[in-house]
């Protein structure tokens, strides 16, 4: 049950992503990049961890994907522009093809050389480990310092945001 | 002889949930019936009194009026997103009621050999669940605005996101409070937590503890669901009908379904968390769905009264109040909940 599951969300998520680059109208990007979250989620709830997929969806596939809706929307761009003609010639499309083969392989040499034995299948560790208690202790214990870095980021990007999106007086 | 996986308690499930489903379209329908009844005692008139007693099958007589309508759709719109966008709020609307519990366990007088809990599911981050898929609701608001190609929907569209987006916050922040107090995020530990008494009278539901948690709540799930005075993404003297300007027939049917189940779930997650879920004096436990109806009851009745009686705000008043007002109250009441939490243990 587990295993097709797997491959069910497995599936949705790589055709949606495929799907996201693949075809040219950006409305239709935004919602198969929703659609990959969402399977991203079902993996994650898969992994005994339901925390992280809810996560997932708010931030990002409820948050930030209607950021990028608003912006679609306002621009009302239809479709992509055409790629500029002149940059890709057949010999840059050779090269593509390539780097793009050694890429596939090096992370298929990467993931082999992954050890399975890592990761613990106790039931009393992984919902240890997938509490949110748990989650929020070691976020604001062990973590406090890289938590409290992030926040201070986001906080210069709100307000370089807010400064470049002032009008003149 | 059936599977081993089909066991009593599934099959009791199961129908538990048509039961649920079923329920939640006949409360849309019944909202309708309400809206139209309550609204015409407010303005002096008998409202509508042919179809059924009292009106109640009219509801019903304008859904086969809507399923007999033309499906129209606007030449220069995207097809595939016009389509999805109802389907979609109306998934997510049915969705989020998922992990209300709505009453205790029950064994049906022994039939069943495990006791089986009153709701769909039982997620341990039911809260969460909720918000998430709330936030979700809106991209159904939003392709639809965008994908009929009009600009009354477009900027019904916009209107909604935007909206939506600024009350979201304070809607999380009200939640994340009462959340502290329960120390859990699961709805029916929430609502467990509140059972007994202080001074053998006063209930002890969140809303004695949380009383501006709640008036946030609720404030911003008017918000949420697109609730007069907020009806920003329909006004309909400025942008037609917005977002659904261009959807006829069961299109249409599927937002509006949409709009009154959003608002059920609003109501039945505020009962859950403020008003102590199926909890009641009186009736005995086995009953207390009863107690969560009526509370759920009152809370719409509340939303219609307040949708015939209040004006509509004007938008930037509608995003002055959520960002400059609300935000800040409920960021405060976040912040002082949690004091009063670790200071009192």
């Amino acid at each position: 049950m587990d295993l097709i599951s797997f491959y069910i969300f497995g599936a949705i998520a790589v055709l949606a992503s495929l799907g996201v680059v693949g075809q040219r109208n950006p409305m239709h990007s935004v919602m198969l990049l929703i659609v990959s979250f969402g399977a991203l989620a079902g993996l994650y709830i898969l992994l005994d961890a339901p925390f992280t997929a809810v996560t997932q969806i708010i931030i990002y596939a409820g948050a930030i994907m209607v950021l990028f809706l608003f912006v679609v929307m306002l621009l009302n761009a239809h479709t992509e522009d055409d790629l500029p003609k002149t940059a890709l010639g057949p010999r840059a499309l050779r090269i593509g093809i390539v780097l793009s083969l050694a890429l596939g392989l090096e992370v298929a040499f990467a993931l082999s050389r992954l050890g399975l034995t890592t990761f613990s299948n106790d039931p009393g560790t992984v919902s240890a480990i997938s509490s949110v208690a748990k989650i929020g202790t070691q976020l604001f214990t062990t973590h406090a310092f890289a938590f409290e870095v992030t926040s201070i980021l986001i906080l210069v990007s709100m307000v370089g945001a807010v400064v470049i999106a002032r009008k003149e007086s | 002889m059936l599977p081993a996986f089909i066991s009593p308690n599934v099959v009791a499930h199961a129908v538990l949930i048509f039961i649920i489903f079923n329920c939640l379209v006949l409360s849309a329908a019944f909202m309708v019936w309400m809206e139209r009844k309550v609204c015409a005692y407010i303005q002096d008139r008998p409202g509508p009194n042919r179809v059924g007693p009292e009106g109640l099958l009219q509801p019903f007589a304008d859904v086969i009026k809507l399923l007999f309508k033309e499906d129209l759709r606007p030449a220069a719109a995207d097809t595939f997103i016009f389509l999805i966008a109802p389907v979609i709020s109306a998934a997510t609307a049915f969705a989020a009621f998922s992990v209300v519990p709505f009453g205790t366990e029950t064994t049906l007088f022994g039939l069943l050999s495990e006791p089986l809990r009153l709701e769909v599911t039982d997620v341990n981050v039911a809260v969460l669940v909720i918000f998430a898929i709330t936030s979700m609701g809106i991209y159904g608001i939003v392709l639809a605005g965008w994908s009929s190609n009009s600009k009354y929907s477009l900027l019904g569209g916009l209107r909604s996101s935007a909206q939506m987006i600024s009350y979201e916050l304070s809607y999380g922040l009200s939640l994340a409070a009462v959340v502290m107090l329960a120390g859990s995020l699961s709805l029916r530990e929430i609502v467990t937590n509140q059972s007994g008494y202080w001074f053998h009278v006063i209930p002890k539901w969140y809303i004695f503890l949380q009383p501006i948690g709640f008036l946030i709540y609720m404030t911003a799930g008017v918000a949420e669901t697109n609730r007069a005075p907020f009806d920003f993404p329909e006004a309909e003297q400025e942008l037609v009908a917005g977002y659904h300007t261009e959807y006829s027939s069961m299109s249409f049917a599927l937002f509006f379904l949409a709009e009154y189940i959003n608002m059920v779930t609003v109501s039945a997650v505020a009962t859950s968390l403020f008003l102590g879920g199926w909890l009641g004096p009186v009736l005995p436990e086995w009953l207390g769905w009863l107690w969560f109806l009526l509370k759920v009851f009152l809370i719409l009745f509340f939303y219609v009264w307040m949708r015939w009686t209040l004006p509509r705000y004007r938008y930037d008043q509608l995003m002055e109040f959520g960002w400059k007002w609300l935000l800040p109250v409920a960021v405060l009441n976040l912040v002082v909940t949690a004091a009063l939490v670790i200071w009192l243990g």
